[in-house]
Formats: structure tokens, C-alpha cells, sequence
């Protein structure tokens, strides 16, 4: 395996973190700003179905809402991806030909990770020869906490390299990770070693996703982007299922990272239920009133 | 001039020119909070005796909205008159009820100040912003919730004095005359009002001319609360109505914040009189920033320091020190950081500078502006628009300063930040406290030893460590050398308000 120097810790203050997530989320955002981010938004959607109850016609549902997300408005944006377990991939494909929308599927013995190298790549080409264009793997938090950096850095850059031509996301489960400098660690090593996305969560663990460690996870991927020019994707997942949260997020984009990453080709929201909340409240931007939740449909 | 200055000098230090971009793609539309429930009145009275009265001279001088250059009101001139009036009044409230009265009794009052500026927050919120130009998050989420704190504080204190210098009895001052600022105009009136009265002496207070609206607002709470006619006395004018407190034989006790210069000119007629005087003047606080620090949070930190209420504090961090390893990385991190920064109309939520208070602070910066380029200093403002009308300056750093150069050594009192280097901790506190003032200062560092070990040779009054701007009415405030004389805040303010027998 490649040596690399590995990245250092970087000090990270929490409570200057949450303040700073304080402040942000003092912004509001009115009228047409609204509208523009719950569109945006939604476009940024990966769709997610990860349940042992998974069937065939449960993703063929999700695909159909992935790529009409609300039929009276024909005009919306569809979603970027849909996100389902490897033995999904090819009915999700199939379902979603003809579209621009990805299938990104996890891999890597999801969502624990505890499984050999050996079989976790193959998990990971099994996925990609099925046809995802995305692989969600999961770090070893095990090797992570007990150090073991390098070895968390030569697994990722395996499935990097079984991933051929899919994007790679490397969630990093930051609910096992505890602290903030081990987030910002594990960032560092999963974008040395090749990652094109760093991902929060599973949605399996509890916190998930939250706004204090996204802002961490997209400061690193700043400095990462001013010293090397590369431009490193995020996607926050599991936890995030209200319009105002998203806009929360993409307020922490913004505001950290700018214009050039306010894009599905470089934020991402892992969500099962955002996706109707979201539509939800475009339609009152339009409407002027809120519409029963009978009115969108639940896939 | 400002075309001169928008415009980039040579940037001497390495980095790279700001990479992100922060414009496009999506803007926030505006969110003004709205002022249509707070009732101004076309003029305003002195406020003497528990009564709303018209000045001796009659003469009344206009307040400017400083994001529009639009007239609000006007409020009354004080004279020579008034004033003796208002000490008269205030004297008579002293040895007729306020002092003799049961400290519970006195609490119950404050008390009910405080409450009742929590029922009103909005509107005095509201009334800071469109007054002084401080944006609407600030007056809303910092002055206004800390001044009803403060009251809360001292009306906790009013009924406890007894036990607050053990083996002393606390009595009563008398007369305290009271001169505030217009950089914090409600909190400096709450920081002043609220232990004196708990400590059982009676006010005569003036706003500073610019921002008088809050404090007469406050005039018509007070009156609400039903608090003994006299006991709290507010009037109107500019420096002459100051003097004229100042040198009124009639009052016991001086507490001024404002300016290093006025506050000269106040020690000096105070002596050799009974007077006892607290001064808070000004500042030149200094941000050392180590190696070893969170450095995104330290950038977040410098513009907390530098940038809240446009730069009008006077324990404002308008120099930052920062070790010669990051330099690069830090001022590059903090020109990207303020180019997210909103400048703009103070009653809008997501502004985050609001308006230089008045047309006299916007010019004195200006100049400061051009005194820095004609230094050599090369100066990088933030590429932000900001509105036609109205004193709005952008967020500034001067690189390629050194200690000798006057925007270094000389308190600016807007969005100005100078930046030096330095390579070792020993040097960076000479640095620090190689300055007239001793207000305030900062240190970011990951390491609690060098917190401690450097705090404790800063020359200041307040150290905040890997934070800044942080308040609590529990805690003192106040200067080392020309920064001021005595405490506020906490223990410490009170026994500027008491002699201890």
C-alpha cells in the first residue's frame, strides 16, 4: 500500500463552532430567496430507501417520485439521486432511464462496515457493475478510534479505486466519531485518499447529521480546496426532514464555501421525508396557503 | 477618496486572492423587521422630576437616522437651568424617600424595570437600530436582552447590600450625574441607572446627542413603573450639557463612558472636589492569535471583534497580532470571511454592519481611512455593496502596519482592523500592551497554559480567551491606564455607587 503523510489534527473550538451555527441560523430567508433555496434544494435531494423491508415496486415508487416530485407542478426540478442498498441497483436504474437522476447506492457492508476488505469491495463492484454511479461506503470507525489512520486511509482508497468510474462518497459517521477534531480528521484522510463526496451519517446512528459538524466537515473541505484547487462535495444525511432545516444548510454553504458549491454536483441531502416538507412549502410560496399533507404523496 | 481605497493596493503578504465567491447564484432577499408599532414622537422634553417638561431656553436640536440621513425627532437642548432643576429634583428624591426606603422595596422597583423592558424589547430594539444604526440582530439579541439583565442583576443586589462588603456598611452616594455614548446608547443608561439606584442613590443622566431616542423611551418606562418622581432624571443636549453636569456643585458622583479625551477633560475639573468619578474611555484592544489556535474559529473570533456594531466599542480588537507561521492563512481566511458579510439597512434581519452612528464618526474614519494609505499601509475592504444614502463603511484590514503608525496606535472606532505579525508569545505581548490604552484584549490558543500565562501579562482590564465581545452583568468591566478609572458590571459596580463606612 501507498504511504502518505497523514493529516494532522486540526484544533477545533465546539463552542465557537455551535456559536458560529448559531449565528447562521439567525438568517432569514424570505420571498423569492425562499423559493430559489426549497428548489434548490430539492434538486439536491439524494432519495433514500434503506430498509431490510425493501422491495422491487418500494423503489420503482421512490424512482416514479424522484423524477416528478410533485405532479400539479410539473415545472420542478427533480431530484439528484436515489439512494438504495446494491441488490436495488438495477431495478433502480431501470426505473430511471431516460433521466439525468443517478442511482447511488451504498456499499461497503452498510451500514457498520464490518465485514473484510475483500468482501466490501466486492460489495462495492457488485454495485458498480450493476450500474450505480454514486457508491456511499462507510469508514472503519473501529480502526479510526483506535488510530489506525493509515490503515482508514489505504481501505478508502481501495474502494476509490473498485468504484472505477462512480463518484465515491465516504460517510464518516460522525455519531460514532464524538468529537469535532475527529471529524475534521476523518475528512482529511477520506479527501486525501480520494474521496469526491465526504457524507455525514448513515441514518442508522443517532445523532446523524447535524449543522455543527457539517459546518466542520465543509471548513475542512475550504482548506482542502485552498490548498490543492480541488473541490471536494458534501452531503449531510439522516435527521433532516423539515424545509427549514435544509435551508439552515445551505445558509452553512453559502456562507462557508460560496456560490461554486451550491450545486447537486456538490451538496447533497440525504433524506427520506425532506423531499415533501420541501414541495410542502413551495407550494405555499405560491399559493399562499399551506395544503394538507394528503396532497403529496408518500413514497 | 473612497474610490482610492476600494481599490486594492499591492497586498503584500503572500496569499492568494479570495477564490470563493459569495455573490451569486443566491442572494437573500431583504427581511426588514418593521417599524410601524413604534410610536416617535415629533419632540421630545427633558425628563425632570417625573415630569415630561420643556426646556428653559426652549431649544431643541434634530436626531438623524444614520441609515438614511432622515430626521427622526427632535429632542430638547438642557441648559445651565435645566440642569439645576434636574440636580434639585434628584437631591430632593434622595433625602425624601429613595434612600431611606427598604432595599426591598427599591428591588421591587428596579424589578419591575427590568420587566418591563423585557415587555417592551421590541420597540427599544426597534428604536436602537433606527437611531444609532446597529443592525437589528445586535439590538435585538445583545443590547436590549443584556440591558434587562443588568437590571435584573442589580435589582437582585438592591435588598442584599448589606452582605455584599463584609465587616462595611454600605450607605447611599447621593446625586450621581451620568454621561453615556451613543456606541451602546440602552445598555450604557442600563450599566449607569441600574446600580445606583440599587445602591439608594438618585440619577441625572444625558444620552449622547446622536442616540438620545432610547433613553427617552426609557424616560416614559420609567414613569410607567411608577417609579418616586426625581429618583431618575434624563436630559438632553451635548457638551455643554455635560459640563454642566460635571461642574454642578450639587452632585455627589461622575460616571462617564465616552472618549479618552473627554474623559481627560472630566478628571481634570473633578479634582480636588468631592466627587467621587468612574471613567470608562477608550480602547485599542489587541487579538493574539498562536500558531496552535482553531483558526477558523479565531477568524470568526477577529470579526466579532472587530466587526459588531461596526467597530463602535470601545473594547473593540482593532489589532490583531498574529504569528508569523499563519499570517498568510488567517488574513486569507478573513478576507474571504468578510466578503459574506452583510452591510447594509439596519432594520433588516440579515444584516450584519449597519450604519456608521453619525455624519461627524463616518467622516473621522474616513479620515482614519486615508491617514492609513498615506502610512503605506495596504488596504483591503470587502467587495460588498452597500447603500447610497446613508454613512456605511466597508470592512477594512490594514496589512503592512507597523506599532508607530497612527492607525495602530490611535482608537479608530469603526470596521478597521490593523494587522501585525509576531514570532514570539514574549513579543506579542509587548506588542499588546505597548499602547495608552488597557481596555481589553484577546488570545486564541489550543493551549490552557499559554491562555493563562499570557493573559495574565496583558495589561488590561478584560481578557477574553478563544471568544471576544462576551458580556454578563456579573462581570467588571473597566480600564487599565488611559482606558478608565474604576469598575462596572458585578460586584466591583456597586461599590462605585456606596461609600463603606
Amino acid at each position: 500500500m501507498n504511504t502518505i503523510q497523514l493529516p494532522s489534527i486540526t484544533p477545533i473550538d465546539h463552542v465557537a463552532v455551535e456559536e458560529k451555527v448559531g449565528r447562521l441560523n439567525k438568517r432569514s430567508i424570505k420571498k423569492e430567496s425562499k423559493v430559489l433555496a426549497l428548489k434548490m434544494a430539492l434538486s439536491m435531494m439524494d432519495l433514500t430507501t434503506l430498509e431490510g423491508k425493501d422491495s422491487e415496486g418500494k423503489v420503482r415508487q421512490l424512482c416514479q417520485k424522484a423524477k416528478q416530485p410533485h405532479p400539479a407542478m410539473p415545472d420542478l426540478p427533480h431530484v439528484a439521486a436515489v439512494c438504495v442498498y446494491p441488490s436495488m441497483v438495477r431495478v433502480a436504474k431501470k426505473a430511471l432511464t431516460g433521466s439525468d437522476i443517478n442511482v447511488a447506492s451504498v456499499a461497503t457492508a452498510f451500514p457498520s462496515g464490518m465485514a473484510p476488505l475483500s468482501v466490501r469491495i466486492d460489495d462495492t463492484r457488485f454495485a458498480v457493475d450493476e450500474g450505480a454511479d454514486e457508491v456511499d461506503m462507510v469508514i472503519s470507525r473501529g480502526a479510526f478510534l483506535q488510530g489506525e489512520y493509515q490503515q482508514v486511509y489505504d481501505e478508502i482508497a481501495a474502494i476509490k479505486e473498485a468504484c472505477g468510474k462512480a463518484h465515491l462518497k465516504v460517510i464518516l459517521e460522525t455519531g460514532e466519531l464524538h468529537t469535532y477534531e475527529n471529524v475534521r480528521l476523518a475528512s482529511d484522510i477520506a479527501m486525501q485518499a480520494g474521496a469526491d463526496f465526504i457524507k455525514t451519517s448513515t441514518g442508522k446512528i443517532s445523532p446523524a447529521a447535524t449543522q455543527p459538524v457539517t459546518l466542520v466537515m465543509l471548513e475542512a473541505i475550504r482548506d482542502y480546496y485552498y490548498a490543492t484547487n480541488k473541490m471536494i462535495g458534501m452531503k449531510p444525511a439522516g435527521g433532516i426532514r423539515t424545509a427549514k432545516q435544509a435551508l439552515q444548510y445551505l445558509v452553512l454553504v453559502k456562507e462557508t464555501l460560496g456560490a461554486a458549491w451550491l450545486t447537486p454536483d456538490y451538496f447533497r441531502f440525504g433524506a427520506s421525508s425532506l423531499a415533501n416538507d420541501v414541495l410542502m412549502q413551495i407550494v405555499k410560496q405560491q399559493t399562499g396557503s399551506y395544503q394538507s399533507g394528503d396532497y403529496f404523496s408518500l413514497d | 477618496m473612497s474610490e482610492s481605497i476600494t481599490e486594492e493596493k499591492t497586498y503584500k503578504p503572500t496569499s492568494p486572492n479570495s477564490k470563493l465567491d459569495f455573490q451569486s447564484v443566491w442572494e437573500y432577499d431583504s427581511a426588514p423587521e418593521s417599524s410601524a408599532n413604534l410610536e416617535i414622537k415629533d419632540q421630545y422634553q427633558l425628563f425632570i422630576n417625573g415630569k415630561f417638561v420643556k426646556p428653559e431656553k426652549g431649544r431643541y436640536f434634530k436626531s438623524i437616522n444614520p441609515a438614511t440621513e432622515e430626521e427622526i425627532t427632535e429632542f430638547a437642548e438642557a441648559t445651565q437651568k435645566d440642569v439645576d432643576k434636574a440636580v434639585k429634583a434628584a437631591r430632593k428624591a434622595f433625602e425624601g424617600e429613595w434612600s431611606k426606603i427598604s432595599g426591598k422595596t427599591r428591588g421591587k422597583y428596579i424589578y419591575r424595570i427590568a420587566r418591563m423592558l423585557q415587555e417592551r424589547a421590541r420597540e427599544f430594539a426597534i428604536a436602537e437600530s433606527m437611531d444609532g444604526g446597529k443592525p437589528i440582530r445586535e439590538s435585538r439579541d445583545v443590547d436590549i436582552p443584556l440591558v434587562a439583565a443588568h437590571f435584573f442583576y442589580y435589582a437582585g443586589w438592591a435588598d442584599k447590600l448589606d452582605y455584599a462588603f463584609p465587616g462595611k456598611k454600605p450607605e447611599p452616594l447621593g446625586v450621581c450625574g451620568q454621561i453615556i455614548p451613543w456606541n451602546f446608547p440602552l445598555l450604557m443608561l442600563a450599566w449607569k441607572i441600574a446600580p445606583a439606584l440599587a445602591c439608594g442613590n438618585t440619577v441625572v443622566l444625558k444620552p449622547a446627542e446622536t442616540t438620545s431616542l432610547t433613553a427617552m423611551l426609557f424616560a416614559e418606562l420609567v414613569k410607567d413603573a411608577g417609579l418616586p418622581d426625581g429618583v431618575v432624571n434624563i436630559i438632553t443636549g451635548a457638551g455643554q450639557t455635560g459640563a454642566a453636569i460635571v461642574n454642578h456643585s450639587g452632585i455627589d458622583k461622575i460616571a462617564f463612558t465616552g472618549s479618552t479625551t473627554v474623559g481627560k477633560i472630566i478628571q481634570k475639573s473633578l479634582a480636588g472636589t468631592h466627587k467621587k468619578y468612574t471613567l470608562e474611555l477608550g480602547g485599542k484592544g489587541a487579538l493574539i492569535v498562536f500558531e496552535d489556535a482553531a483558526i477558523d474559529q479565531a477568524v470568526e473570533g477577529i470579526i466579532n471583534a472587530i466587526f459588531f456594531n461596526q467597530g463602535h466599542v470601545c473594547c473593540a480588537g482593532s489589532r490583531l497580532l498574529v504569528q508569523e507561521g499563519i499570517a498568510d492563512k488567517v488574513i486569507m481566511k478573513l478576507r474571504d470571511r468578510m466578503e459574506s458579510l452583510i452591510v447594509g439597512d439596519p432594520l433588516d434581519k440579515n444584516t450584519d454592519i449597519g450604519a456608521i452612528n453619525s455624519k461627524q464618526q463616518f467622516e473621522t474614519v474616513n479620515q482614519y481611512l486615508e491617514i492609513g494609505v498615506n502610512e503605506g499601509a495596504d488596504v483591503y475592504q470587502s467587495k460588498c455593496e452597500i447603500p447610497d444614502s446613508g454613512y456605511f463603511i466597508r470592512p477594512t484590514l490594514f496589512t503592512n502596519v507597523s506599532q508607530s503608525n497612527r492607525v495602530v496606535q490611535e482608537e479608530i472606532f469603526g470596521p478597521v482592523l490593523t494587522i501585525q505579525t509576531f514570532r514570539t508569545a514574549d513579543e506579542a505581548i509587548e506588542k499588546a500592551n505597548n499602547t495608552p490604552f488597557g481596555l481589553a484584549g484577546g488570545v486564541w490558543t489550543d493551549k490552557g497554559s499559554k491562555i493563562f500565562r499570557v493573559g495574565k501579562e496583558l495589561r488590561s482590564g478584560v481578557i477574553w480567551a478563544n471568544t471576544y465581545n462576551k458580556f454578563d452583568p456579573t462581570s467588571p468591566f473597566g480600564g487599565y491606564k488611559e482606558s478608565g478609572v474604576g469598575r462596572e458590571g458585578g460586584l466591583h459596580g456597586l461599590a462605585a455607587y456606596v461609600n463603606l463606612k
